[in-house]
């Protein structure tokens, strides 16, 4: 039996774009997504990189046609598919499972999606879809005999031989070892730029995103935090999520004290940081701003002051831990709390020790403000009650809000 | 799960462990002295009445002998009883089948996500064993008396002709012989498809399947141990029936069964060769019946 909704005898001739207008997605009890547009325009390698729980496997099941959303539309080429079900879109997933059918073999597992489609030449494809991942020559043994890697590898194998017009990946590289996860992840943007493939890669690993997709969102609590090719994102975080999400950041709050077109400049208990005009999300009020471990420089004694640099210290070395291209310090400064620095090892810089009293500097082009709201809220500035009766009034309060505004 | 132990065998694949320790043995032991008294020796009695002899001496007594006609001699008077059972137990089975399936289906997956109304449908599958088999059997004779209800209405509607009962026939045995074997049909499709992955039925929706190919591609292939487990459950005990069948309950002389013709041997007419030559036929045929069945299911293809 073979599936009508879906093309027939052949394959989607390149990638097609997505899009998610006012997407939410709400369960009994909490809402998994709100009001998400998102555009992925077709043939890029697009992920969605945030924490468990921050709504992206649902956003991808939505997708997918595993789960109605609440509000909103999603539309696939230009088509609206928000109605239509999961079997009747041109979609694919690797599933985080993998969900390989049991009682078939390799080779008939991925050819499932090909027989449904009523492609004739079903069985050389799937071969050759194996080929790719390596596995041809268990084409023959069922899934319980092979080992985890390599059943994720089918898992591939089954989604990418239909050559959908979007291909949904969910943590899909997550049980490789490390060295078979790189080659996988070459392979995976191969075949994604050979075909032309719209890829969305749901991941944790914000290695794995930035080293594989061309744009990366950062998702948290239901909402995409930011949006940008991996560079972009990584230099210029907007929010204290994403500077923390996607690797390391100094921060420090401190209220703004004169801002000029050029830079603004942040008072932080005493010591002055410069933030370059446009690196600031905002220019007035209290705000936070930071700094990458690996700008920051060790000094041994008090540099000079020269502009263009922000400089801070002394403080104390608390943690030093080598790992051979960089050593990773822990500075303690009084009235800044900790700061973590990363030096590279060019065998020139000496290396400090524990206990060593160091002042430390960046370039002013590197700092970055964000735009998180650190305005002292009254309400905020108490340790929330936690009341029973004060939670219940608090959410039927949030419930009523709610209610009233759809 | 008891009710999957007819697709034990599938899990052949993991190696057996071959070494023997005494204390297995030991552990055996009154399992295997149990077998030995109430299943080897009944059996073995049973292999030597079937071939005992009339005594010429003592009319009514059997004398041990080898009279193997015994055999030709049951299958030529009871071949039509014979077929009977076979074929109500085969109806009774599917019919069994074809509301356990999506009774199994209701309660292992639809109702997964409340396991509150899942766990009081289970009690409702298994209430009716609270209440002995032949109480439910003759409660049924009482509803389908020619007085009753049902045969009222049939009549009235002009389904049922006049002078024409519902009990006694083909039909009201078959439909006993479903009722009381439901259970036995519906708990082991529903344990294997409690277990079934869901994520299965996604990954078949994903890839171009409808609901439709899905449920036959992979829901019935992954739920056939628990299909098999629940056809043999129901087949084994209906072949071998008597009390549906029988004139006391919703039966009459014209559906008689292998069972009512083994009873009535062994306990009226005393016919005890007979009897026992009829009870190992029986048994003979659903051995044969059931591994042809088993080999035809492959078991390899059930996991």
């Amino acid at each position: 039996m073979t599936n009508n909704d879906v093309p027939q005898g052949g394959f989607a001739e390149a990638g097609a774009d997505l899009e998610l207008v006012g997407i939410s997605k709400r369960f009994p009890g909490f809402t998994a997504i709100e009001e998400l547009d998102l555009t992925i325009p077709a043939g890029s390698f697009f992920a969605l990189l945030g924490p468990s729980g921050c709504g992206k496997t649902t956003t991808l099941r939505l997708i997918a046609g595993l789960e109605e959303p609440t509000t909103g539309r999603i539309m696939i080429g230009g088509r609206d598919v928000t109605s239509t079900r999961a079997f009747q879109r041109p979609v694919n997933t690797v599933f985080q499972s993998y969900a390989l059918f049991p009682h078939m073999s390799i080779i008939e597992n991925v050819s499932f999606g090909l027989k449904r489609r009523g492609m004739k030449n079903a069985a050389p494809l799937a071969h050759e879809a194996l080929r790719l991942v390596e596995l041809d020559h268990v084409a023959n043994r069922k899934p319980a005999q092979l080992s985890g890697g390599q059943q994720q590898r089918v898992a591939l194998a089954r989604a990418v031989v239909n050559r959908p017009a979007l291909l949904l990946l969910d943590e899909p590289l997550g049980a490789l070892d490390l060295k078979l996860r790189r080659q996988m992840q070459i392979e995976l943007k191969d075949i994604q730029s050979e075909v032309g493939l719209t890829f969305l890669h749901v991941t944790h690993d914000q290695e794995e995103a930035m080293t594989m997709a061309d744009t990366v969102a950062v998702m948290n609590k239901g909402r995409i935090e930011q949006m940008g090719n991996p560079q972009e994102l990584y230099e210029l975080p907007h929010t204290v999520f994403v500077a923390n999400f996607l690797g390391q950041s100094n921060l420090f709050t401190g209220k703004v004290t004169s801002s000029g077109s050029d830079s603004i400049v942040v008072d932080v208990d005493g010591t002055k940081f410069e933030v370059p005009t446009d690196r600031a999300q905002r220019h007035r009020g209290l705000i936070t701003v930071g700094v990458r471990p690996e700008k920051v420089t060790l000094h041994d004694s008090a540099p000079k002051q020269t502009a263009g640099r922000n400089v801070i210290g002394p403080g104390r070395v608390t943690d030093v831990s080598f790992s051979g291209v960089s050593t990773q310090y822990e500075i303690t400064l009084p009235g800044h709390g900790a700061l973590t620095v990363f030096s590279q090892n060019t065998s020139i810089t000496s290396i400090h020790r524990d206990g060593d009293e160091v002042w430390l500097s960046w370039d002013v082009d590197h700092a970055f403000g964000l735009a998180d709201d650190v305005e002292t809220d009254p309400a905020s500035r108490f340790p929330s009650d936690t009341d029973t009766s004060m939670i219940a009034t608090q959410s039927r309060a949030k419930l009523k809000a709610e209610l009233g505004k759809d | 799960m008891a009710f999957t132990a007819f697709s034990s065998s599938s899990t052949a694949a993991e190696p057996a462990v071959a070494r023997r320790s005494p204390i297995a043995l030991f552990l055996l032991l009154p399992g295997i002295l149990y077998l030995i008294l109430f299943f080897v020796t009944p059996l073995i009695s049973l292999v030597i009445t079937s071939l005992q002899e009339p005594d010429p001496l003592r009319f009514g007594t059997f004398t041990n002998a080898f009279q193997w006609e015994n055999y030709v001699i049951v299958l030529e008077t009871y071949g039509e009883q014979s077929l009977r059972s076979a074929g109500f137990a085969a109806l009774a089975t599917l019919f069994a089948l074809l509301i356990g399936f999506p009774l199994g289906y209701f309660i292992g997956i639809t109702l997964r996500p409340y396991p509150l109304l899942q766990g009081l449908a289970l009690v409702l599958v298994i209430a009716p064993f609270f209440i002995s088999f032949l109480l439910r059997t003759l409660a049924w004779k009482q509803i389908f008396s020619d007085e009753g209800f049902v045969a009222g209405v049939l009549s009235a509607l002009a389904i049922l002709p006049p002078g024409q009962a519902i009990t006694g026939t083909a039909f009201s045995v078959i439909f006993g012989l479903t009722y009381n074997f439901i259970p036995f049909m519906t708990l082991p499709i529903y344990a294997t498809l409690a277990s079934l992955d869901l994520r299965l039925l996604e990954a078949g929706n994903d890839l171009y399947g409808s609901p439709a190919v899905t449920f036959r591609t992979v829901t019935l292939p992954l739920s056939a141990a628990g299909v098999m487990s629940g056809t043999l459950l129901t087949f084994i005990p209906a072949a071998g029936d008597y009390i549906n069948a029988s004139r006391e309950f919703l039966g009459s002389t014209d559906t008689t069964m292998i069972g009512n013709v083994i009873e009535t041997n062994f306990l009226v007419l005393q016919n005890f060769p007979a009897a026992a030559a009829l009870s190992l036929v029986l048994m003979a045929a659903i051995l044969i019946l059931v591994s042809l069945y088993v080999k035809r299911s492959g078991t390899e293809e059930l996991l």
